[in-house]
C-alpha cells in the first residue's frame, strides 16, 4: 500500500522534473532572468562608482539582486501553472500538496541557486572583492540556507498570488517585506565572508544559523498552509 | 448494478448564487450520462460536485461510496475532471506533459504510450509543444494525460469542442472504450445531436434542478 510519504516523494519528483524541463525548453532563466540580474549588479556598480563604497555594500547589491530576479522567477513559476489552468488540474486531480510544494521550492531553490553563483562571479569581478578560503566557505554555506528559505517564501507567495487578480503587482508587495529578514541575516553573513566595513568571518556564522532557523520557518509554514491556500 | 454516483436533494451554492438547487441523480458504473441544457443551467456545477470541487451545502452525496460532504477530498484520486482549460503546461511537448501526469500517478511508460496512441497523438506531434498545437490536439494531449491517471469516473465539460470531425469520433470511441472497460462517463454538452448516439442516458438539467431524464 502507498503511503502518504511515498506519494509525496512521488508528486515531488514529478514537479520539480517538470519544472526543471519547463525552464530548460523555455530559457528564461538563461536568456532573460540572468542578463536581468546582470544588468542591475551593473546599474548598481554605475551609481555607486566607487571602489571602496562598492566593496562595502557588495553584499547587500548581491542579495538584492538576487531577491530582484526571485520575484520574476517566481512569477513565472506560477504563470505556467495558470496559463491552461494547469494548478487547477492538479488540484482537482487530488494531487498530494505538500508534494506539489515541495517540488515547486526545490526547482525554484536550484534556479536560484544558478543564479547566485553567476551574481557571485559577477560580484567578485565588478566590486573586486576578495574573500579568503574560509570566506568562500561561508558563502557558500550563507547562499545554500538563504536559498532554502527563499525557495520555500517564495512558493508560498506565489501559490498565494497564483489566482489573484493583479498577480504582478500583487507578488513583490507581499514576497518582499516577507524575505526582509532573509536579506538582512544573508547580507550581514556575507559581509562577514567577504571581511567588508571591518567585519570578521567568524560574525557569520551566527547569521547562518538564524537564515537556517527562517528555512525550516518558512519551510514548515509552507507544508501546512499550500494546501489550504491552493484550494482557495 | 453498482451505483457511482449519488445525489439525493443536492444545493450548492457559487457566491451566494444556489447553482443547484436540489438535485437528485444515480449513476451507476458503465454508464455514459449526457447532461444538457441552457447556459447556467447547472450542468457542470453538477460535474463539480461530483469531483468534489464544490461543496455541498444541503442534500447528501456519494461518488464511489466517498460522502461528499464529509470527505469530499477524497474522491479527487478517482475522478478524471476534464473542464473548459485543458490543464496543460504550455511549454512542455505533449510527450512531457503526458509523462509528467503519469509519473505524477506512478503510471508506467507502457500507459503513456498506450494513451498516446489511442489519442493519436505519437508520431510527429510527440515532440510538439503544447502552445504549438491546434485547440483539438490540446484536447486529445489533456484527454492522454486522463486516461494515465486510471480516473474511474470521468467528468467531460464540453468535451467535443475544438475537436475535429475525426477527433470526435476518435473521442466517442476512446469513451466507449473507458466504459466497457468499468469507466463511467458523465459528459456536459450543448452539441445534444453529437453526444445523444453515445451516451446510454441523457438528463435535461435546467435552473439547478433536474427537469427530465430519457434513456
Amino acid at each position: 500500500m502507498t503511503t502518504r510519504l511515498q506519494t509525496v516523494r512521488r508528486v515531488s519528483w514529478a514537479v520539480v522534473c517538470k519544472d526543471l524541463r519547463i525552464e530548460w525548453n523555455s530559457k528564461v532563466l538563461l536568456n532573460q532572468v540572468a542578463p536581468f540580474s546582470l544588468v542591475v549588479m551593473i546599474m548598481f556598480a554605475f551609481a555607486l562608482d566607487n571602489e571602496g563604497i562598492l566593496q562595502r555594500v557588495a553584499p547587500g547589491l548581491l542579495w538584492l539582486a538576487t531577491l530582484f530576479s526571485m520575484l520574476i522567477i517566481v512569477q513565472r513559476s506560477f504563470a505556467v501553472e495558470t496559463a491552461d489552468g494547469a494548478l487547477d488540474a492538479l488540484r482537482v486531480a487530488g494531487t498530494e500538496p505538500l508534494g506539489i510544494f515541495i517540488g515547486k521550492s526545490l526547482a525554484l531553490m536550484v534556479q536560484l541557486f544558478a543564479l547566485e553563483l553567476m551574481l557571485l562571479a559577477v560580484a567578485l569581478v565588478l566590486y573586486t572583492v576578495e574573500p579568503t578560503a574560509t570566506g568562500y566557505a561561508e558563502t557558500f554555506a550563507t547562499m545554500v540556507v538563504a536559498t532554502v528559505g527563499l525557495g520555500f517564501v517564495g512558493t508560498l507567495y506565489g501559490g498565494l498570488g497564483a489566482g489573484a487578480r493583479g498577480r504582478e503587482t500583487l507578488l513583490p508587495l507581499l514576497l518582499l517585506p516577507a524575505v526582509a529578514p532573509v536579506l538582512i541575516g544573508a547580507t550581514r553573513a556575507t559581509e562577514a565572508a567577504f571581511e567588508s566595513g571591518g567585519a570578521q568571518s567568524s560574525q557569520g556564522w551566527p547569521w547562518i544559523g538564524l537564515l537556517a532557523v527562517f528555512a525550516g520557518v518558512f519551510g514548515a509554514v509552507g507544508a501546512l498552509a499550500f494546501g489550504p491556500m491552493i484550494e482557495e | 448494478m453498482e451505483t457511482v454516483v449519488e445525489l439525493r436533494g443536492v444545493v450548492a451554492v457559487l457566491s451566494s448564487f444556489p447553482a443547484l438547487a436540489g438535485i437528485d441523480l444515480a449513476v451507476h458504473r458503465g454508464e455514459i450520462v449526457l447532461l444538457h441544457g441552457p447556459n447556467g443551467a447547472g450542468k457542470t456545477s453538477v460535474l463539480r460536485v461530483c469531483a468534489g470541487l464544490l461543496p455541498i451545502e444541503r442534500g447528501e452525496g456519494s461518488v464511489m461510496g466517498v460522502n461528499l460532504r464529509t470527505q469530499r477530498e477524497s474522491v479527487r484520486e478517482r475522478v478524471g475532471l476534464l473542464g473548459h482549460s485543458n490543464g496543460l503546461y504550455l511549454e512542455l511537448t505533449v510527450a512531457q506533459n503526458v509523462a509528467f501526469w503519469a509519473s505524477a500517478v506512478g503510471a508506467s511508460a507502457q500507459e503513456v504510450a498506450l494513451a498516446m496512441q489511442q489519442m493519436k497523438i505519437d508520431g510527429r506531434l510527440t515532440n510538439v509543444k503544447a502552445s504549438q498545437l491546434s485547440a483539438g490536439q490540446r484536447r486529445r494531449c489533456a484527454l492522454a494525460s486522463l486516461m494515465v491517471r486510471r480516473a474511474s469516473l470521468w467528468l467531460l465539460d464540453e468535451p467535443h469542442a475544438g475537436l475535429d470531425q475525426e477527433g470526435r469520433d476518435e473521442l466517442d470511441a476512446i469513451l466507449r472504450t473507458a466504459v466497457m472497460s468499468g469507466a463511467t462517463v458523465i459528459l456536459a454538452s450543448h452539441e445534444t445531436q453529437r453526444s445523444r448516439s453515445l451516451a446510454t442516458r441523457v438528463i435535461t438539467v435546467d435552473g439547478g434542478l433536474i427537469s427530465g431524464s430519457e434513456s
